[in-house]
This record gives C-alpha cells, sequence and structure tokens, in this order.
C-alpha cells in the first residue's frame, strides 16, 4: 500500500512534459490541449459550414437557376444547418469548458481525463462521415438539418452516415457533459461555494445537464429512422400504423433545450466580459442563475411551438403559446441586469467588450422576434418562411458566434501569454456586425412577404432583399478571413505583446487572480483557496 | 420650368417605387379574411410593444455607453442586487404578455372553428403538385391536379421571367367570394403544407392523417401562395394558387368543370393503338415523370434512375406495371395508381416502353392497368 503512494510521490516529482509533435495531440489528457483542440476543430468546421452558406447565398443572389440542382441546393441547406450546429458551434463551447471551467473554479484538470481525450478525437469521426456524405451515390442528407420524416426515409445512404455521425457526435456531447459537471461538482477550490462559482461555470453546469438530458432523446429519434428506412419499421409511417408527426414532437423535444444548449454558455461568457470591462460587479448574480436554471426548464416544455402548422388541438396550442411567451420574462432578467451592470459603470471598449455589447443588442432583436414568432397566430404566416431563418440566425449568429467572439478576445491572453492585435480585432467586430445585418435583417421582409425557406428559386417581388442578403453573406464571410488571420498571429505565430497576468483591470476569476499568462501547462498543482 | 422638373422628377420616382415595390415586398400581404386581418393587427400590436421596449432598452444602454466611459472619466459605483428593481422587472414584463396572451387566445378560437362550412374541398399535396377534390357544396365532384405552369426556359434564364414567375399553375382552386371554405389537408407522400398568407392559412398536409383548416374570402381576385414544408427536390416549384370569384362566376365555372369531367372521362374498354397512346403519354409524363426521370429519359445520375435503356422499360411488363401503381417504398417514387385513371397509367407506360432508345412496340391497354389493380 505504502508502497503504491510512494511510487506515486516519485511519479509527482519527475518533470512530466507531453509528447512531441502530433503524438503530443493524439495522446493528450490535458484540459488545455484537448481545449485548444475543440477550438480549432470547430473553427474548421465553421468555415466548412460558412462556406456551403455562401454557396447557398451565391445561388439566391438572382431568381432562377444559376449554379445548383435543386437537389444538391437541398443538400446544402441541410449540411450547412447540421455542420454550423455540431460541428461549430457545440464543439466550440466545450472547447471553452475545457480550458475555463478548471481555472475558473481552481482545479488541477478535468476530472475525466482520458475520457476527455476520447470525446474530443469522436468528434473527427463524426465530422469524417458528416461531410464524406457528400461523396456518397446521391449525395448528402437534403431533409433539412431537422430530417423530417418520412422525406428522411426516402433519401439514399447519405442520411444513414448522417445518423451515424450525429450518434457518434451525440456520445462525444455526452461524455464531455459528464466530465464537466463531475469537475464542477467535485473539484471546486476550497471556499468555491455553488453559489460563488463565476457564472460561466454554472452556465455550463446548467447546459451540461440539458445535454445529458436531451442528447439521448436524439438519438432514439434517429435510430428509429434507422428502423424505418432500413428494417421494415414503421414507426413514421402512417400506412403501417405510425404517425409522421411523432417525429417532430420527439426532435423537438431534443431541438428546443439544443437551442439553449447553444445559447447558455454564450449568456455565461457575456456574463464575464461585461462586468470586466464595466469595473463593476454583476448586477444581480443569484438572479441570474435563477434565470439560467428557469430558461433551462422552461425549455422542456415549449417544443411544439416549432409545430405551430401541424394541426395540433387548440387545448394544446394554448399551453405551448403561453408557456414559450413566459421565456421571455428569464430572458428579460438578463438583458435587464446586463444594462444595469454597465448603469454607472467605466466602460472601456476593446475588442471582447464590443462582441459583448454587439452581443446584447443584436441577441435582443432575435428575442424580440422570437417573442412574435411564440404568438401561435402571428406563427402561421410566419412558420417555414424567411421570418423564422432570420429570427434564428440573429440568437445562433449573432447570438452564439459573438459571444464566441468575445469570450475568445477575452482570453486569448491567458492561453497565449499575448495581446490579440486591437486593431485588427475591432475591424472584425465592425465588419461582422454590419454585414451580419446586411445579411440577415432584410429576411424579416422576406418572411412577412411570405418567401418559404429552403428554396433554391424564388418569385420576383422577393428579388430585391434576397440581392441584399446575398451580399452581406459573402462580406460575412469575408470578414472571418480576417478572423482566422487575427488567431494565427497571436497562437501560431506567437506574435503581439505580451500580456500581463491581469490584463483586464476589471477580470477578477482566478485564472487572472492567481495564474501567469499564459497558463502554465499544469495549473494549480496546490488548489488556491477563495476567500 | 419647375413645375415640370417637379412632375417629371415625381414621375420617375412613382415609377422606381412601383418597380421598388415589386422587388423588395416587406409586409405582410393585405388581409382578405378576417382571420388574416386579426393576425395584421396582432402583428402590428407586437411591432407597437416592441418598437416601445427596443427604445427604452437601448436608450438606457447607449445613453450608459456615451456617458459611464472610462474615457471621459466615468468612475465605477458598486451598487447591485435590489430586490425589488429585480421583482419589478420580471413581473412587469409579464404582465405585458398576459396583454397580448388575450387577443392572441381569441383569434386561436376563431382560426379553429372549421364548423359548418358551406364548401369543403380536400387539398392532397404530391412531390410535387397539389390535387383539388371539391368534396361538398356547389361544385362536388370536381377534382384536379394542380401544377406549376412556369415554363423551364424562364428558370433556366433562357426567357425572360413573367410577372407571376413561380407563382402561376395551371389549373388554380376556384371558390365564391364570402362563403365559408373548410380546406382538408392530407399528403400522398411527404409532409407538405399549403400556404395563402392573403387568407391568413398555413396548413401542414401529413402522409396518412387528415388536418383541417378553414377560410371566408371577402374580396375577388387571385390570391398566391406556395408550398411551406421542405419535401424534396422540388419543393420551391409546388405554388398554390386561389382564384376567388363572385358566386355567379362561381357557377358557371362548376358548369364548365363538370363538362369536362364528363369530356375526359375514358371508357376504360377502348382499345388504343400505339401512336395516340404515346402521343397521350408524352403529355402524362411531362406532367409526372420528367421532374425526376427528365425529359431525355437520363434521370439524375445516383439519385433519380434512367428509364431509357433500363431494365424496368424493356424487360416484362408486369414489373413496369406495378412500379407505376404502387410507387418504390423508401425512394421518391410514389404510387401513381392513386393519382392517374387507368387510360393515363397504360399510356405513360406505353409511352415510356417505346420512347428514347426504348424500342418494345408493346401497347399497354387501360384494361390491363384495371386488372393489375385488383
Amino acid at each position: 500500500m505504502s508502497a503504491v503512494i510512494d511510487s506515486g510521490h516519485a511519479h509527482d516529482e519527475h518533470a512530466q512534459g507531453p509528447y512531441r509533435g502530433i503524438m503530443r495531440w493524439i495522446t493528450t489528457t490535458n484540459h488545455k490541449d484537448i481545449g485548444t483542440l475543440y477550438l480549432w476543430f470547430s473553427f474548421t468546421m465553421f468555415l466548412a459550414g460558412g462556406t456551403l452558406a455562401l454557396a447557398i447565398r451565391a445561388e439566391l443572389f438572382r431568381p432562377g437557376l444559376q449554379f445548383w440542382h435543386p437537389e444538391f441546393f437541398n443538400q446544402l441547406t441541410t449540411m450547412h444547418g447540421l455542420i454550423m450546429v455540431f460541428g461549430a458551434i457545440m464543439p466550440a463551447f466545450v472547447g471553452f469548458a475545457n480550458w475555463q471551467v478548471p481555472m475558473m473554479i481552481g482545479a488541477p484538470d478535468m476530472a475525466f481525463a482520458r475520457l476527455n481525450n476520447w470525446s474530443f478525437w469522436l468528434l473527427p469521426v463524426g465530422a469524417l462521415l458528416l461531410v464524406g456524405s457528400f461523396f456518397v451515390p446521391g449525395g448528402a442528407t437534403a431533409a433539412g438539418w431537422t430530417i423530417y420524416a418520412p422525406l428522411s426515409t426516402q433519401m439514399g445512404p447519405g442520411m444513414d452516415f448522417a445518423i451515424f455521425a450525429l450518434h457518434i457526435m451525440g456520445a462525444s456531447s455526452i461524455m464531455g457533459s459528464i466530465n464537466i459537471i463531475t469537475t464542477i461538482l467535485n473539484m471546486r477550490a476550497p471556499g468555491m461555494t455553488l453559489i460563488r462559482m463565476p457564472l460561466f461555470v454554472w452556465t455550463w453546469l446548467i447546459t451540461a445537464y440539458l445535454l445529458i438530458a436531451v442528447m439521448p432523446v436524439l438519438a432514439g429519434a434517429i435510430t428509429m429512422l434507422l428502423a424505418d428506412r432500413h428494417f421494415g419499421t414503421s414507426f413514421f409511417n402512417a400506412a403501417g400504423g405510425g404517425d409522421p408527426v411523432m417525429f417532430q414532437h420527439i426532435f423537438w423535444f431534443f431541438g428546443h433545450p439544443e437551442v439553449y444548449i447553444m445559447i447558455l454558455p454564450g449568456f455565461g461568457i457575456i456574463s464575464q466580459v461585461i462586468p470586466a470591462f464595466s469595473r463593476k460587479p454583476l448586477f444581480g448574480y443569484s438572479s441570474m442563475v435563477y434565470a439560467t436554471a428557469s430558461i433551462a426548464i422552461l425549455s422542456f416544455i415549449v417544443w411544439a411551438h416549432h409545430m405551430f402548422t401541424v394541426g395540433m388541438p387548440t387545448a394544446g396550442i394554448l399551453f405551448f403559446m403561453y408557456a414559450t411567451v413566459l421565456i421571455a420574462v428569464p430572458t428579460g432578467v438578463k438583458v435587464f441586469n446586463w444594462l444595469t451592470t454597465m448603469w454607472r459603470g467605466s466602460m472601456s471598449f476593446e475588442t471582447p467588450m464590443l462582441f459583448a455589447v454587439g452581443f446584447i443588442f443584436v441577441f435582443t432583436m432575435g428575442g424580440f422576434t422570437g417573442l412574435i414568432l411564440a404568438i401561435m397566430p402571428i406563427d402561421i404566416q410566419l412558420q417555414d418562411t424567411y421570418y423564422v431563418v432570420a429570427h434564428f440566425h440573429y440568437v445562433l449568429v449573432a447570438g452564439s458566434l459573438f459571444s464566441l467572439f468575445a469570450g475568445f478576445y477575452f482570453w486569448v491572453p491567458k492561453w497565449t501569454g499575448r495581446m490579440y492585435d486591437e486593431t485588427l480585432g475591432k475591424w472584425h467586430f465592425w465588419l461582422s456586425m454590419i454585414f451580419f445585418n446586411v445579411t440577415f435583417f432584410p429576411m424579416h421582409f422576406l418572411g412577412l412577404a411570405g418567401m418559404p425557406r429552403r428554396i433554391p428559386d424564388y418569385a420576383l417581388q422577393f428579388a430585391g432583399f434576397n440581392e441584399i442578403a446575398s451580399i452581406g453573406a459573402f462580406g460575412f464571410g469575408l470578414s472571418q478571413i480576417l478572423f482566422l488571420w487575427i488567431i494565427l498571429k497571436v497562437t501560431v505565430l506567437g506574435r503581439g505583446e505580451k500580456a500581463g497576468q491581469r490584463p483586464w483591470e476589471g477580470a477578477d476569476t482566478l485564472e487572472w487572480t492567481h495564474l501567469p499568462s499564459p497558463a502554465p501547462y499544469h495549473s494549480f498543482h496546490e488548489q488556491p483557496v477563495v476567500g | 420650368m419647375t413645375n415640370r422638373m417637379v412632375n417629371a422628377t415625381g414621375a420617375a420616382l412613382l415609377a422606381l417605387s412601383r418597380t421598388a415595390e415589386a422587388a423588395y415586398q416587406w409586409n405582410l400581404p393585405t388581409p382578405v379574411t378576417r382571420v388574416a386581418s386579426e393576425i395584421y393587427n396582432l402583428h402590428l400590436v407586437m411591432m407597437g410593444i416592441i418598437l416601445v421596449i427596443f427604445v427604452g432598452v437601448f436608450g438606457v444602454m447607449f445613453y450608459s455607453i456615451y456617458a459611464h466611459r472610462k474615457s471621459v472619466g466615468h468612475k465605477a459605483e458598486h451598487f447591485h442586487e435590489n430586490i425589488t428593481v429585480e421583482i419589478i422587472w420580471a413581473i412587469i414584463p409579464f404582465l405585458i404578455l398576459i396583454a397580448v396572451a388575450w387577443p392572441a387566445t381569441k383569434t386561436i378560437l376563431n382560426l379553429k372553428d372549421t364548423a359548418s362550412p358551406d364548401i369543403t374541398i380536400k387539398v392532397t399535396g404530391y412531390q410535387w403538385k397539389w390535387g383539388y377534390d371539391y368534396l361538398k357544396g356547389e361544385g362536388e365532384g370536381i377534382s384536379f391536379l394542380s401544377n406549376l405552369s412556369t415554363p423551364q426556359d424562364q428558370i433556366t434564364g433562357k426567357a425572360p421571367k413573367g410577372e407571376h414567375y413561380l407563382l402561376e399553375v395551371d389549373n388554380p382552386m376556384v371558390v365564391p367570394v364570402n362563403k365559408k371554405v373548410r380546406v382538408l389537408l392530407t399528403a400522398n407522400d411527404v409532409i407538405h403544407a399549403w400556404m395563402v398568407p392573403a387568407f391568413g392559412v398555413k396548413q401542414d398536409a401529413i402522409p396518412g392523417f387528415v388536418r383541417d383548416t378553414w377560410f371566408r374570402a371577402e374580396k375577388e381576385g387571385t390570391y398566391r401562395g406556395q408550398c411551406a414544408e421542405l419535401c424534396g427536390k422540388d419543393h420551391g416549384f409546388m405554388p398554390i394558387v386561389v382564384e376567388v370569384v363572385s358566386a355567379e362566376k362561381y357557377s358557371a365555372w362548376v358548369g364548365e368543370q363538370k363538362q369536362k369531367l364528363a369530356a375526359a372521362a375514358d371508357d376504360p374498354n377502348k382499345k388504343w393503338n400505339l401512336a395516340d397512346l404515346k402521343a397521350r403519354g408524352e403529355k402524362v409524363y411531362a406532367a409526372n415523370c420528367v421532374a425526376c426521370h427528365q425529359a431525355s429519359g437520363q434521370g439524375v445520375k445516383g439519385t433519380f434512375p434512367a428509364l431509357d435503356g433500363s431494365q424496368l422499360a424493356n424487360g416484362p411488363r408486369g414489373r413496369h406495371i406495378e412500379i407505376v401503381l404502387n410507387g418504390k417504398r423508401g425512394t421518391t417514387m410514389a404510387a401513381f395508381g392513386k393519382q392517374l385513371s387507368d387510360t393515363d397509367i397504360a399510356a405513360v407506360i406505353t409511352y415510356e416502353r417505346n420512347a428514347w432508345s426504348n424500342r418494345t412496340g408493346e401497347v399497354i391497354q387501360p384494361g390491363e392497368i384495371g386488372s393489375a389493380r385488383k
């Protein structure tokens, strides 16, 4: 027994370093390395999904069919959605969790270091299956990212590739969530009680529970789909006693919490950045925690607002409408809290703060349109039109993506020990902000005018706004090349001024107060004590 | 002279705004039913509320950004947590929500009330066209399919696009003005959605189930919509056109349709010759098959199989008839037995077996289809 302990000691004193070269990344169990892998992976997928988006907008620049056949166009919209949701946004937030959660709670690493390696390395496999499906006979799935049956049972083998990819990525998410929950609940430094945790950690704790609750539901839905496709079952086929609408119920029972999975950690990032650059504590810390939890709970009882046009009974419609509008209350609490945090602060506007304020502005607009869509009679006009496309890009691009940008600029000095290029960062913000709105604001008008989503060609009264949206999309896409350059400059090339331990004077979480920049490969060998 | 200039500019502006109006339609269409006007007004009210909140919230935010900056020397105050404020800003939005939920609920009760219609029409979604069957009321028995009528050349840019590009059909749905029309929705293959924005109507059409909705159009005219649920390749090419006409015109239209139906009814026992049946089959093929299998019969590689030179169109006829009648499970190939008459199916199979390089010389008689159905 004592021998075991002794050998442990000997090991500890031994100088530990990672393997060299590629093996470092394949075998790593270090939360910082794995965080970096997640972030590069998600950025690669972001560029891939963005390329598909530009292919879509090129076709929609003018009425008529110019570049793609309709069936390939449907593959583009489907894969754009799947890649962005499962490949870009979700892994990016897990990357942030890997880097930040241990450092913010004073833990040396994640709870399950090898599981952590495995949850990352599943992702490239899933991504290869997903992207590779473009090259199988019949091409990738073209049933929309929502893969509604029975359209999805008509698809070729590309659909099976997508199903397996989702299974694998779902398994990765579940393992990542287990790891995050265990780390947060068990590895906090002494004195770091739950109600003292930074909000980013809180939002991820809640998000991880959501993931564990709903990823198996998605897995169930796509497995039933697989059985309908190949094993002669009729879960979603009326001719065999099934019901196509059941697929939608199961899918959105996963899908609505999924929407919050993609935004809650973003709320967490914004709740770190706003106080730091206002030099003032968050106005209502505990009400922010309660609001996050309420949003998570409500997300389980609103799913059918995605299905207001399937022909539900009146009582069902009323229930889901009332429950949906209720979400406006905790969301409002969040926005009001950010504003009162800024109020009478001493604000400065470096790039992270610009993206955070930009986030509040455009995300709130997405919230407004969400409220409009929640009113079922109005939704009758807007369901499955470009208004919905505008709405969810306001919350997902301007919401999730802008919060990720804010988080990157905020923490990259801690990760690399160098400051990013502030001038280019500001350019990145303004270009993204302007072109984002040029792209997506006109889509509200298209939706009100009645343009359905997911169509490769459109009637002439929609021509004007589509042209504007396409120009904006190319501007937005090209602005992200600038972002790539900013990242390369501060990471791979290692250029930029050296960052101090605490480059943002208002930042007060453990990674800024206790760790140097760059954070050492193994941080918190000795537990910090939170006073 | 100034006057003339003003006039000229005015005329130019007017012309400009007209084209702009065409290319930049930006709001809900003018409603022509009560439900649609209620929705229109609900949307206005919501926009009003949102605008007030927008100005309030972002007024505060931008004032704060202007006044509470470090660069203007503002020192941070350190207040936080205030239970009263936090309760107020949770309760006020809650009260606003109740205020808008009330009129919304009334509209929902109204739009779900499909009772006691004057006319009932069943609408069926097919990949990729709509079928209309008049089930009850004046016009009972009328039945037709409604296909996109925009020529392919306009879509591919070989011809200039017409005024109603992609929003025009060969056979529009016709209904009388000021009558309550109940629409029963179903689908043949995958989920479609029937949408006419001017009526405030959008209802999914679900294969194997019947859903309903209704409208009472208060103004004569032609109203257009599109399929609103992704349904495969030609989802963007299956528009909806509804003509709302006076009671007299409607009766006249019904008479005309009945005559047409009587004239079109084929004698199922008629013996056809190859040339006539092939000519008819070519038309059926153009309306039903060409979207996937292409005019050349080559299909789309990897997605839709070729018919030209295929085993199916040159092998035993029984298999060919079976596939056309019953479709192929797990693919887009529909069961056309439910859509087309015996004569049309006989014609299209005869055409496929004698078109392009296929030279079977076989004539499939309608009677053969009739017995294959049993």
